[in-house]
């Protein structure tokens, strides 16, 4: 082997510490999440985890209607990433297999969508959701978020490359309708990418944070995220209170990054641009 | 003739599917993002009470939002903290892709899932640890800079202290994000390249610089539109950070952001009409900068020898 193909002792140097700046601020979460105010603030800080944990996650649920806010969330969420696995795999494959006039314009207006800051609406957003009578309801969180631009895309792009044009011809002439040679055939094939595309739609919709800040009012409306902002307005009454909702609020997706993470990885460079 | 009438029913609705396939994400648009953008520019016009009278007063919201200096701090915060926190992550995840690129690496597939564990972690508890850590009485970093005889630094009494606080998250939530998609693209750029550079003496440096960079070009242009779009509506960060007073990043307004200082008229005082403005204000200033970084980032090119 020549030198230069050497992977170099500073690459791993540099990886490492990448690495470590990515974990390290969720291991410290823990450890402020396991301490008492005491030792939390002291000087020099306690680098390990004490045995705070399960008095703090027992402040958290009681202070805040914790275990609601948990399911408010995998409600939203999941419904978020069933919406975006089906709807965008819907859309991806009228765009990708079907011909039909105005189809190379749609796709173009789809992709230009991504481009628009939608966020700055807030407040026509929250005007059309109060005149639904919307304000208040978990509805208001799942509805507007069911399909993107950015899943259409995505599956467009795997359906695109998977399905070959003869497999569709044969079910036609074996006298397919459009609607089953989407959900027996196209679909099937797709199932891993429109999975991956709904574990993003999952993680968007659980992290989120602005809009249902701005639409859930009562307590037992809330989700993980605005449970962590109340949890932070009775922040002087204990520094790791915050803290161990923070972490309560982001095992579940740690959990299923344990488990789905490689298909996330793998799922977010396939989609992504090549060359 | 009900054989052909079905026939004809049928290719009406085999006709119509495409349309209907597409026709959701085209509704929850228009309902939830393309309407209420047009509105922001109605509302804007208005002496707009939400649970009152709503007054036609043409550009006087405008004339007072010129005026108002806490527009301008806000404006200037946003644009700040927008380059405070795309500059460094942009440049880590170049710098990291092409390190996760070589061929050869060992762990190659725990250190791209690592890269993904910020994504994963919510702005909010993000910001959580985070203003922990920079705290100035009980904070890590405080403490670290302490062994050297420097600080306590109070980050959010200050403009480029909070600022500088609001990047670092941000930066660390995204870049091992900004790596992947990055890496993606490296991929698909054939190994021969580089091992012809290397055969020919080209560094580490120079394949990075002429191979690397050059083939990144459309994605970088899709990364940094993306970020100034996703930046400069920056909320979550600015708000979480302060716990005395969130609305306005602290008492000086040293961290308040455009969406914040929206937020903050709209919800916080019910004037829709002049955030509404404050609104169609930043939607100018996110056009301009991302008309203008996708023509600065065009100028990427291969370079010559």
């Amino acid at each position: 082997m020549k030198k230069a193909d050497r992977v170099r002792w500073w690459t791993y140097l540099l990886l490492g510490v990448a690495t470590l700046a990515c974990v390290f601020p969720l291991y410290w979460m823990f450890v402020v999440a396991t301490t008492d105010t005491a030792t939390a603030t002291k000087l020099p800080p306690e680098i390990l985890p004490g045995g705070n944990f399960f008095h703090l996650a027992g402040l958290v649920f009681t202070t805040v209607p914790f275990v609601r806010s948990i399911i408010n969330s995998l409600v939203v969420a999941g419904s978020i990433g069933i919406g975006h696995a089906l709807l965008c795999s819907l859309a991806g494959f009228a765009f990708a297999k079907l011909r039909f006039p105005g189809r190379n314009a749609l796709f173009l207006v789809v992709v230009l969508t991504m481009t628009v800051p939608t966020q700055l609406a807030v407040i026509p957003q929250y005007m059309i959701i109060s005149s639904l009578g919307w304000v208040d309801t978990l509805q208001a969180l799942i509805v507007p978020g069911l399909a993107s631009a950015f899943g259409i895309f995505w599956m467009r792009q795997h359906l695109a490359t998977t399905i070959s044009d003869e497999i569709l011809q044969a079910a036609r002439i074996d006298g397919a309708g459009t609607w089953q040679i989407f959900w027996r055939i196209a679909f099937p094939l797709v199932r891993p990418a429109a999975f991956v595309l709904g574990l993003l739609g999952f993680v968007t919709a659980w992290n989120d944070f602005l809009w249902p800040f701005i639409v859930l009012k009562s307590p037992e409306m809330y989700t993980a995220q605005i449970a962590i902002k109340a949890l932070q307005n009775s922040y002087s009454i204990d520094l790791g209170l915050a803290m161990s909702g923070s972490f309560l609020a982001t095992l579940p997706l740690i959990v299923l990054f344990v488990f789905v993470g490689r298909r996330m990885v793998a799922g977010i460079m396939d989609g992504a641009f090549k060359g | 003739m009900p054989e052909a009438e079905a026939r004809v029913r049928q290719s009406l609705a085999e006709r119509v599917a495409p349309y209907a396939y597409i026709a959701p994400f085209f509704l929850l648009f228009a309902v939830f993002g393309l309407v209420p953008l047009l509105f922001t520019f109605y509302v804007a016009l208005f002496d707009w009470n939400p649970i009152g009278e709503h007054v036609f007063i043409g550009f006087d919201n405008f004339t007072r939002l010129f005026g108002d200096t806490r527009f301008w701090d806000a404006a200037w915060n946003t644009i700040s903290i927008w380059l405070l926190s795309t500059v460094p992550q942009l440049l880590i995840a170049l710098v990291l892709a092409h390190l996760l690129n070589h061929a050869r690496l060992r762990l190659a597939v725990f250190f791209r899932m690592s890269m993904l564990v910020p994504y994963i972690t919510s702005v909010a508890a993000t910001t959580v640890v985070f203003a922990q850590m920079f705290d100035r009485d009980y904070g890590l970093l405080n403490w670290l800079l302490g062994l050297f005889g420097v600080g306590p630094i109070d980050f959010l009494q200050s403009g480029w202290g909070s600022h500088t606080m609001i990047a670092v998250m941000v930066t660390w939530r995204w870049f091992g994000y900004t790596t992947l998609l990055y890496l993606a693209s490296l991929q698909a750029v054939p190994r021969t390249i580089y091992e012809a550079a290397s055969v020919d003496g080209a560094g580490a440096w120079k394949q990075f610089r002429h191979i690397s960079v050059p083939s990144l070009r459309p994605v970088i242009v899709f990364t940094i539109v993306t970020s100034t779009i996703g930046g400069l509506q920056i909320f979550t960060e600015p708000l979480l950070v302060s716990n005395t007073s969130p609305l306005t990043c602290g008492p000086a307004r040293h961290c308040q952001t455009l969406t914040l200082f929206l937020y903050e008229q709209g919800f916080g005082q019910f004037q829709f009409g002049y955030g509404s403005a404050i609104g169609v204000a930043l939607f100018v200033l996110i056009i301009a900068v991302a008309t203008l970084n996708y023509v600065l980032s065009t100028r990427i090119r291969p370079e010559r020898g």
